[in-house]
């Protein structure tokens, strides 16, 4: 540890105003952050004045998400083998996941932090870790067998056009990740849907058709016939994309997030609460079989856990105000479902359900500021006391 | 009253900026950001993007043309109707030209040909220059102006073609091994979302050549 100190610490002047790799300053400064935290703090404005960075609460998101990851890629393997109808142990499973899986990572990774870097040192900023949690995202909401080249093409369409045009991480208004696979999901609809992609290298003669396809039957056939048992789709064994099936896992993270106080309670709460109404209204409605679906299920099928704990929360890309959240969360859970029923060429309607969100976060925190003020003055003009206190307003 | 004897050459300094600037620092796409629509609904392809491009530069340069000749009589008052009408009578004669001649394409552009009237690039020009000036450097913006229109949309729609559809003009580039080893066509690219966001890398190239436009704030 310490030779690595003294290793940085040596190497730092080259880096610095007028050395012989100063234009690399930024890449210099990322890596000496990530491996030892920075003994600046921060300057202006009324922060707290901590020196953990940014890179300390992304982490705790990515650890919050490996159990969702470490499932996913065990899951890969099993419904590979199950598929094909062999017989093979957890290890086989495990390897075979992450022989799918691990390119789809490493891919994610290197585009869209060779991106982020040069952008930074091309502006003369600081690298921004916000890559760190997206370039983990991107892998676990795409199916199993999305080409690499693919995974590239998205990765840097999310982070050119999602992320620096509007000035890089914290400017953003679309989550990252989700503009990566709305991206892919318009552009090569082929293999982001159908019932073909859900299962890695899947035999032909098997029926790969996720829950969420199954039920989208619902609109035209009398009644929504589900494969998987209900504890299979809370436990996630079922097809789907790498990091989404399992809402146990998911949940494991969702407590980590809770914890730390990374994630934002209000919004998890309010995007459940939202998808249960949604739910409720259609059970009691019931025009079609997808809409007699019980309403628990929209929460365990396809994207709606994953989408709650790690989509929605985003800080950067949901609303700031608290008040704000709720409605925020709340109408990503209803259009989630809304979509999902009404309209089965869009199955996932977790992904489009945030993104649409996000448009309208800086809305929602508009209005609630503004009825903020209002409800001020108007406890001010009744108040003679107030009034005097505060002198001529 | 005292006659300014003094020609002005065809092709002056001033002539020549008329035709050049809305190519690149006063384009009407890019930095009036006129004809947006249309920009969208036609490049999903170089063919009718082309047609439309040409279409347009002659709605434009006519129309600038026959406005500034009869600048002096327009009442002011009902000018905007008789620049209509001009338009109107112009889109109509070039939509029957496409019919006749190349039919196919003009069935690909259906309405956008009709839509021309309502290009604000069109009458924002009439009203801009054609009514001010004369009828030379009037025919001369006009061009200008509809050729820098087209610019965008042959540039926009060579990408959308490309790696939309994989072809250029109607012809295959992107050659079947391509596809054998596993790439796929741009679905994305069709849609017209994909327009609005070409358009706006263009802006952003554009503007970093030349930080002069960008908007001050």
């Amino acid at each position: 540890m310490r030779s690595l100190r003294r290793f940085l610490d040596n190497i730092k002047p080259q880096f610095e105003k007028g050395g012989k790799y100063e234009k690399l300053q930024s890449t210099f400064d990322a890596f000496e952050t990530f491996l030892f935290v920075p003994s600046h703090t921060t300057k202006s404005g009324s922060h707290i004045r901590d020196n953990i960075d940014m890179k300390r609460t992304m982490s705790v998101v990515v650890i919050a998400m490996i159990p969702a990851l470490m499932f996913g890629i065990w899951n890969v393997g099993h419904q590979h083998f199950l598929s094909h109808a062999i017989d093979v142990d957890f290890w086989d499973k495990v390897v075979f996941g992450l022989w799918k899986v691990l390119p789809i990572v490493v891919v994610s990774y290197v585009v869209g932090l060779g991106i982020e870097f040069a952008f930074a040192q091309y502006r003369h900023h600081e690298v921004n870790e916000g890559f760190l949690v997206s370039g983990m995202l991107i892998p676990l909401i795409l199916p199993p067998d999305t080409p690499l080249w693919m995974v590239a093409v998205s990765t840097a369409f999310a982070v050119i056009i999602g992320k620096e045009v509007f000035g890089g991480t914290g400017m953003n208004i679309l989550n990252p990740a989700l503009t990566a696979r709305a991206f892919l999901f318009f552009a090569y609809p082929g293999e982001m849907s159908g019932d073909k992609v859900w299962i890695a290298e899947k035999a032909d003669t098997y029926s790969g058709a996720t829950p969420l396809a199954e039920a989208a039957l619902g609109t035209s056939n009398p009644s929504v016939n589900f494969t998987h048992s209900i504890s299979d789709m809370f436990f996630g064994f079922m097809p789907g994309s790498i990091g989404e099936t399992s809402t146990f896992a998911i949940l494991i993270g969702a407590l980590i997030l809770l914890v730390t106080g990374t994630g934002s309670w209000r919004i998890m709460l309010s995007v459940v609460v939202g998808g249960i109404f949604m739910g409720l209204v259609f059970n009691l409605i019931g025009l079609n079989a997808y809409m007699d679906v019980p309403f628990y299920y929209h929460l365990i099928i396809g994207g709606f856990a994953f989408g709650t704990v790690f989509m929605a929360t985003d800080p950067v890309t949901a609303s700031q105000t608290n008040t704000g959240k709720i409605y925020f969360g709340f109408f990503v859970g209803v259009f989630a479902v809304l979509i999902r029923v009404f309209n089965p060429a869009y199955p996932e309607g977790m992904m489009l359900a945030i993104l649409l969100m996000n448009v309208f976060a800086p809305l929602i925190d508009h209005y609630v500021v503004e009825s903020n003020i209002k409800k001020r003055l108007k406890r001010v003009k009744k108040n003679p006391e107030l009034q005097a206190k505060l002198g001529a307003v | 009253m005292k006659v300014d004897k003094v020609r002005e050459p065809l092709f002056s300094a001033r002539n020549r900026k008329l035709l050049t600037a809305p190519l690149n620092k006063d384009n009407p796409i890019t930095i009036q950001v006129l004809g947006i629509c249309s920009a969208l609904a036609v490049t999903a392809k170089l063919e009718p993007a082309f047609v439309m491009a040409v279409s347009v530069v002659a709605v434009v340069a006519a129309s600038n043309l026959i406005v500034s000749l009869l600048r002096n009589t327009i009442p002011p008052r009902i000018r905007i109707i008789v620049e209509l009408v001009i338009i109107a009578s112009l889109v109509i004669l070039v939509d029957q030209i496409l019919k006749a001649y190349v039919y196919d394409v003009s069935k690909q552009l259906s309405v956008f040909v009709g839509l021309i009237i309502t290009n604000c690039i069109v009458m924002g020009r009439l009203e801009a220059f054609a009514m001010q000036n004369k009828p030379w450097p009037s025919l001369l913006d006009g061009i200008g102006n509809g050729v820098g229109y087209g610019i965008i949309l042959i540039v926009v729609a060579f990408f959308r073609e490309l790696f939309g559809s994989g072809t250029l003009y109607g012809v295959t580039i992107i050659p079947a091994s391509f596809y054998e080893a596993g790439y796929a066509n741009n679905g994305f690219m069709i849609l017209p979302p994909m327009a609005l966001i070409i358009v706006g890398i263009i802006i952003w190239v554009q503007r970093a050549k030349n930080p002069d436009l960008v908007d001050k704030s």
